[in-house]
């Protein structure tokens, strides 16, 4: 275990570390994170014992580092400091072996098979022994970075003090490389320290993130702790956002730049989307946020085209997906700029209209068809159809996250009102439906104009939204039973 | 065949090829046979014995002992223009020596031997202060330090020099003679001085072949890697300022072998210090002893200055490097 208590330091009178504290269980990984000069490399230096420290203590498993000759230190903890520049070169297997320095003692002493077991072993886990005997002075920076990371691995040492060991590497690189430090760390019990400039990288490897701010500790514990927006903008003073990670219980941040997106001003209108009996299409002049559940490009992001397809009843939706991004491609749209729907209501039928409130307008734009209207309360398993009704609202107006969300569940509930107005039956139970079996809903957003932080029943949006859907479904019914008709 | 192994005996064949060709040619054709067998030719032999070989052995110690060092502070310094005379230590040797044949001082019992003795404390006191000067402004002698600090001194004795120089009447040419580096005239005793001092010299630096190499990093690499840095510096200077000292005392300033030799050895054989230090060693000897057959051959009956011949091969070489390095890549100095 690795015990950090009151150190202070820095260079001279300049006093650059004030006052950490911290431990390292073994078989743990503890993250550093800080801006440019907060003192990061200096705490490092600080803890490897090549900068004297003025106060507190820094010991492994209760022994003081002062007290430990200087190889029997190597042994127990290994550096990798920043890579510099060098006068001469070295191979890459002469530069591994350095690191077997503190286990060799004696004016003779020669190289024994356990030195070579780790140097060998060293260069596999850094992917680097087709190198052994390349001038590390010409290899590139990533190369030569994992050159010296095999350098201190083949040092067996407990501890590992990493100065941004992910440095020069490309992101292949550097996922391998924490990979196997991270594997490293569980496999051989090693503690493991590392000052990390990607937030993110070292939310997902830390089991313990450390933010220094102008040399003191700003906050310490687990991930979801420490890479909190409010502290991160603290700390370094810049505009973030907080995201979950896709796969990993890890939090995420995202720059916010403060560069203006360079646009004007733009309005979705009403009279701006194309009608017809193949689709009802409406192009944007600028990417709108987004969340929806189509078939292509579904969940959230930032698109300019939204596309609602006719297609006919029988058809075929095994490989839809793959079949409706050709359709976008051949109408000449790109399918990574497009949320595109399907439904097997005829989409001249669409009902599109405008809808004005104190913060700006929407567009509400409604496919329905209620073939197969289904009373959710009451749902057993049926066979999977083509959705038949498709609820679009485009809004003219800067949406919250919470807002997006809220904004469905009043479309939903409007929907669903509007089922129950028009008396629409599920034909197994005779219940009244609360939707059909595969309804899809977007919401889009210009994010420009009025900041909207909610858009529940109550707001000024949610009215809107929640009367809009009403109108347009009922319309939109009305018109499927009269074509039905027909 | 190991690439070192065949380092070795290629630097070793040299080096035997240069002591045969330095003590059998000179003004007196002198064959081989009489190395094994004196008896052959008595007067052949005496010639060989009394004054070939030690001249042959003198410049072989001062190459290597200046090889070695330059290797050593090259490494340390990290600075591949380093050599040993980057400490300001030969500058004291010479200072030492300059004032002798200034004031035309002669100590009692040493005679003759005044000049190498003066020279020897001229080189210590000058180790003495720069080490301590450096560790005066910078506690923990960083090696930017003690680079800056050798030039200080170099400079200050340098100017020292030049005004003795400039003062100095009959004496100029001995000077400059001394100044240029010969190993002529010297016979067996000057070896038997530099002996000492250039055998625990090179042993020192020898000992701190792998911590040389950890220190190619940097210091802090060094130390992470657990080499006690403070004292492997400390052995480092000191040993090859013993080197440079007793080199300069014996020989005068023979610059390039110092600063050359490292870098072919590198050039040809690879950076690893147990091995650049010994093969330094070896190379440097030989070269000198080449140097030195050039120099007193070449015009004979004039003897030439070592120092001038050292220069005129070394300048290209360097030259040679210099271009290959900034050329891109392909070489390993």
């Amino acid at each position: 275990m690795l015990e950090i208590r009151n150190l202070s330091g820095g260079y001279g009178e300049k006093k650059i570390i004030e006052d950490v504290s911290f431990e390292v269980e073994r078989g743990t990984v503890l993250g550093i994170l800080g801006p440019n000069g907060s003192g990061k490399s200096t705490l490092m230096k600080l803890m490897s014992g090549v900068l004297p420290f003025e106060n507190g203590i820094v010991s492994i498993d209760g022994k003081k580092i002062t007290d430990f000759p200087p190889k029997e230190l190597a042994r127990k903890m290994a550096v990798l400091p920043q890579l510099h520049v060098h006068a001469f070169s070295h191979t890459v297997r002469e530069t591994v072996s350095l690191g077997r320095y503190p286990h060799q003692s004696g004016w003779f002493s020669s190289w024994s098979e356990e030195d070579e077991r780790a140097v060998v072993e060293a260069m596999e886990l850094m992917d680097i022994s087709h190198y052994e005997k390349t001038q590390i002075d010409q290899l590139s920076g990533g190369e030569q970075q994992r050159v010296f990371v095999a350098q201190a691995l083949a040092q067996n040492a407990s501890i590992l003090l990493l100065d941004e060991p992910t440095n020069h590497l490309d992101i292949n690189h550097q996922k391998e490389l924490l990979d196997t430090i991270k594997k490293q760390a569980i496999e051989k019990d090693l503690t493991i320290v590392s000052i990390f400039h990607d937030i993110n990288l070292a939310s997902m490897y830390c089991d313990k993130l450390l933010l220094l701010d102008k040399g003191k500790v700003f906050r310490i514990g687990e991930p979801h702790e420490v890479v909190k927006e409010h502290y991160v903008e603290t700390v370094y003073k810049t505009r973030v956002s907080n995201h979950p990670h896709p796969e990993l219980p890890k939090p995420q941040i995202t720059l916010l730049p403060n560069v203006k997106r360079n646009i004007s001003m733009t309005q979705i209108r009403a009279e701006e989307f194309s009608v017809s009996a193949e689709m009802v299409l409406f192009k944007s002049s600028i990417p709108l946020k987004t969340v929806s559940s189509a078939i292509v490009n579904p969940g959230a992001g930032w698109f300019r085209n939204f596309m609602n397809r006719h297609v006919d009843a029988a058809y075929n939706i095994d490989n839809s997906l793959e079949e409706m991004k050709a359709f976008i491609e051949k109408n000449g749209l790109k399918s990574t700029d497009t949320v595109g729907m399907m439904t097997a209501v005829q989409t001249r039928h669409a009902i599109v209209k405008e809808y004005e409130g104190p913060f700006g307008t929407i567009v509400i734009a409604v496919t329905a068809g209620v073939g197969n209207g289904v009373d959710v309360s009451k749902a057993v398993e049926r066979a999977m159809h083509v959705g038949t009704i498709n609820t679009w609202i485009m809004v003219n107006g800067s949406l919250s996250d919470e807002a997006f969300i809220q904004a469905m569940i009043t479309a939903t509930e409007a929907k669903t009102k509007a089922l129950q107005q028009e008396q629409v039956l599920d034909p197994l139970t005779g219940t009244i439906a609360t939707g059909t079996s595969t309804d899809s809903c977007l919401v889009a957003s210009t994010q420009q104009g009025e900041y909207l932080p909610y858009a529940g029943p109550v707001t000024e949006i949610g009215k809107l939204i929640g009367l809009g859907v009403f109108e347009c479904t009922v319309e939109g019914i009305k018109l499927y039973r009269e074509a039905k008709k027909a | 065949m190991s690439k070192n192994v065949l380092a070795y005996i290629v630097s070793l064949s040299l080096l035997s090829g240069a002591i045969v060709l330095g003590v059998t040619i000179g003004t007196v054709s002198i064959s081989p046979v009489v190395l094994w067998n004196p008896a052959s030719d008595e007067a052949a032999a005496n010639i060989l014995w009394n004054i070939r070989m030690p001249r042959v052995v003198l410049a072989g110690l001062v190459g290597a002992a200046l090889a070695i060092a330059g290797a050593a502070f090259q490494g340390l310094l990290k600075n591949p223009l380093a050599d040993p005379y980057t400490l300001g230590v030969s500058s004291g040797a010479s200072v030492g020596a300059v004032m002798t044949l200034f004031f035309g001082i002669s100590i009692p019992f040493l005679g003759s031997f005044t000049l190498p003795v003066m020279s020897m404390i001229g080189a210590l006191l000058t180790m003495i202060l720069v080490m301590g000067f450096a560790r005066l402004v910078d506690r923990s002698m960083k090696m930017e330090t003690v680079i800056l600090t050798g030039i200080i001194f170099s400079s200050f004795l340098g100017s020292v020099i030049s005004l003795m120089i400039a003062l100095t009447g009959e004496e100029l040419r001995q000077i400059i003679g001394w100044l240029l580096g010969s190993v002529s005239m010297r016979g067996w005793p000057y070896v038997q001085m530099a002996l000492p001092f250039i055998l625990v010299g090179s042993f020192v630096l020898w000992l701190n072949r792998r911590e040389l190499n950890a220190m190619l990093f940097g210091e802090e690499r060094a130390q992470h890697l657990g080499v006690d840095v403070k004292k492997r510096k400390w052995s480092i200077l000191i040993g090859g300022s013993v080197l440079t000292g007793a080199a300069v005392a014996v020989s005068g300033t023979i610059g390039f072998v110092g600063l050359v030799v490292p870098h072919m050895t590198r050039l040809v054989w690879g950076s690893d210090h147990r091995h650049l230090l010994p093969l330094s060693f070896i190379n440097g000897a030989a070269l000198l002893i080449v140097c030195d057959l050039v120099a007193r051959t070449i015009i004979s009956p004039t003897e030439l200055p070592i120092g001038v011949i050292t220069a005129f091969i070394g300048a290209p070489v360097f030259a040679f490097i210099f271009f290959r390095q900034r050329k891109g890549g392909t070489a390993n100095a």
